[in-house]
């Protein structure tokens, strides 16, 4: 299959992030009185898979609509390889564009659908059929290249979808939420093929999603959009443990916000006291709940006490509501355990409670 | 559910208007057409195929009747020239301006026919503004006589009247047409003509068909603009079967011509639904 792959795309094996591709400078763009980005500036590196996470109204469509050509932006430049890219058409950007309902032509067929990029570029009949045959083979669709795009299904449409676009070698992909219409099962199978695909195709990938467990399992780097601001962009295992503002450390992911007060290079949050090394001052902390641990009392660990106010069984682990004396509730998450009843001893490391910016409601 | 009562109370009047108002009409229609009429101007109930005889041997049925469908024909071309760019440009093109000109090109429908058939009399007659036009300007001396009592007026007259008519089946088809595919068209490459061809116009086939069979259909059966600006070599079939029904007075005739134009309605209708099947995706 990687033989195939390679070469139906014509790409150097893959490489983890290379040189930067995609260059985006202070894209900003508004509708009416409406700002939907502001002060974009992002660079996607050669053969990267980059995802852009945010809610639903953060943005990230229209910045992938900006940079595919379809909407022009207020103001900021786009720049791929040394080539101003916002100045072009969206048929003479080397980009191509996986669409959230996969926009397949209904009156085509499979084959006409995925021979359609390099029909249009005129490309000699022979290369034609043999590199549509070649990307349909690499999307598991050779059996289904006469039948129309209503009959087959939603996952079978999106591999064409995906087909057609690669088949014409673009430089970028751009994906629009393109899992979103399938079911968890079938999901969870093709953010794994889709991960592998990029990797043997060393296509630089930019793909957009609101789900936060989709993001950390494909990309090598999230970029968090809100309000049309970038909140944070970092690795998978970055942006999690190491969240710089409120905002993203309960976004991604589930997680205790602890605020406390720092004097004297220690922070205190109701009874817990931890040693920390900030200056003086309010501090906001995140803690996982993972990383607070059932145990008995012990020593260079933050320890506390406290009751069983909800459990929620999650299989491998579950999740426990506990109620400090003194008020505090904090989410707890241990390993599935036999029943837990009455005062119980949790710690955590001082490590663990890592401070992050406050992220203020904007409008 | 409901009682049967009810429901043959809801039913039963639109049976009802179809049996009266449709299924009776036709039946005379078809009965009339084997029927004849006596010197002494008397409908004689003898069936017999004497009427069709007559079409097939008389040179000026068949004759007229290829007439009214070459103009038809024309008239259909005209309007889908007219009515395609109109409506291509109303859906992709007009932006804000959509609804102005939706209700510009649906207002002309709400003006009485014989208005808008009688406009065109002033404007291509003699003493008409074309004609003072061009001698005003010198491009003629004495008025163009082609212009008013000619099949050139009829095409003229129902082209605009028919018009709006090819226009909304193609406006809507164009309208359904997800703007996505054209999106998906342009990222693979396809510049904005390609994109036409390639995508919208054959997504909008069906519309083009439903528009070619409305100003065919409504033009082949017309009788006022024929009437009105038609003169002696623009008389269409339906100007036929008025005088076989009101001046001649020979109703099985004039039935038996339009029982074949009705067939070839149906038969028209049968073949472009067809086609629309084939052509439809969604």
């Amino acid at each position: 299959m990687t033989t195939t792959t390679q070469s139906v795309i014509g790409a150097k094996s893959a490489q983890a992030a290379g040189g930067s591709l995609l260059d985006i400078r202070n894209i900003a763009k508004s509708f009416g009185s409406n700002p939907v980005l502001r002060d974009i500036s992002l660079d996607v590196a050669e053969g990267e898979f980059l995802t852009i996470l945010g809610e639903s109204g953060s943005g990230k469509t229209t910045l992938l609509r900006v940079i595919a050509g379809f909407e022009q932006a207020d103001s900021g430049e786009l720049w791929m390889s040394g080539e101003r890219l916002d100045r072009l058409p969206p048929y003479r950007r080397r980009v191509n564009t996986v669409f959230q309902n996969y926009a397949l032509f209904p009156h085509l067929s499979v084959e006409e659908n995925v021979g359609y990029g390099l029909r249009v570029a005129k490309s000699p009949a022979a290369e034609l059929a043999s590199r549509v045959q070649q990307a349909l083979a690499m999307v598991k669709m050779s059996a289904f290249s006469k039948s129309k795009p209503s009959k087959i299904s939603g996952g079978q449409q999106q591999r064409v979808a995906l087909a057609r676009a690669l088949v014409n070698r673009p430089r970028l992909l751009l994906l629009d939420e393109p899992l979103s219409a399938l079911d968890a099962n079938l999901r969870r199978q093709m953010q794994i093929e889709l991960k592998s695909l990029q990797r043997e195709v060393g296509i630089s990938f930019l793909f957009v999603t609101h789900d936060q467990e989709e993001a950390m399992v494909m990309s090598d780097r999230i970029a968090l959009l809100r309000n049309g601001e970038l909140e944070q962009v970092a690795s998978p295992r970055e942006i999690y443990s190491r969240p710089a503002t409120a905002y993203t450390a309960q976004f991604i992911g589930h997680t205790n916000l602890l605020r406390a007060d720092v004097k004297d290079r220690t922070a205190r949050c109701h009874s817990l006291t931890w040693p920390v090394s900030l200056p003086d001052g309010p501090a906001l902390f995140s803690l996982r709940p993972e990383n607070i641990r059932l145990a008995p009392d012990q020593s260079n660990q933050v320890s506390f006490r406290g009751a069983i106010r909800n459990q929620a069984f999650h299989g491998a682990t579950e999740l426990l509501q506990i109620e400090c004396a003194d008020g505090l509730v904090l989410s707890v998450r241990i390993p599935a355990s036999a029943r837990l009843q009455g005062n119980l001893s949790f710690q955590f490391s001082a490590s663990d409670a890592v401070p992050v910016r406050e992220s203020p409601e904007k409008s | 559910m409901f009682s049967r009562a009810y429901r043959a109370a809801i039913t039963l009047p639109p049976l009802l208007w179809v049996a009266l108002f449709l299924l009776t009409p036709y039946l005379l229609m078809f009965c009339f057409s084997f029927w004849s009429v006596s010197p002494s101007q008397e409908i004689v109930h003898q069936w017999n195929f004497n009427n069709y005889r007559e079409l097939a041997a008389k040179g000026v049925y068949p004759e007229t009747l290829f007439r009214s469908m070459w103009i038809a024909a024309r008239v259909t071309v005209f309007s889908l020239l007219l009515g395609y760019p109109l409506a291509y440009y109303l859906s992709f093109r007009a932006g804000a301006r959509k609804e102005l000109f939706y209700q510009l090109v649906i207002i002309p429908l709400w003006v009485s026919y014989l208005v808008r058939a009688y406009a065109w009399k002033t404007i291509l007659g003699s003493d008409g503004v074309l004609n003072t036009l061009l001698q005003y300007v010198h491009l003629t001396r004495h008025p163009l006589d082609f212009l008013l009592y000619s099949p050139f007026a009829v095409v003229l007259t129902l082209t605009h009247i028919y018009t709006p008519f090819a226009f909304l089946p193609i406006y809507a088809a164009l309208e359904h047409i997800p703007r996505n595919l054209v999106e998906a068209s342009h990222d693979l490459g396809a510049s904005p003509f390609q994109t036409f061809w390639r995508v919208i116009f054959p997504l909008s086939i069906p519309g083009v068909l439903a528009g070619a069979t409305f100003a065919f259909v409504l033009s082949l059966g017309d009788f006022l603009a024929p009437l009105l600006l038609g003169g002696p070599s623009g008389i269409m079939i339906s100007n036929i079967v008025v005088s076989l029904f009101g001046a001649a007075y020979n109703w099985p005739l004039g039935a038996a011509i339009s029982l074949c134009m009705l067939l070839l309605v149906i038969a028209l209708l049968f073949l472009t639904e067809r086609l629309e099947k084939k052509w439809s995706f969604s």
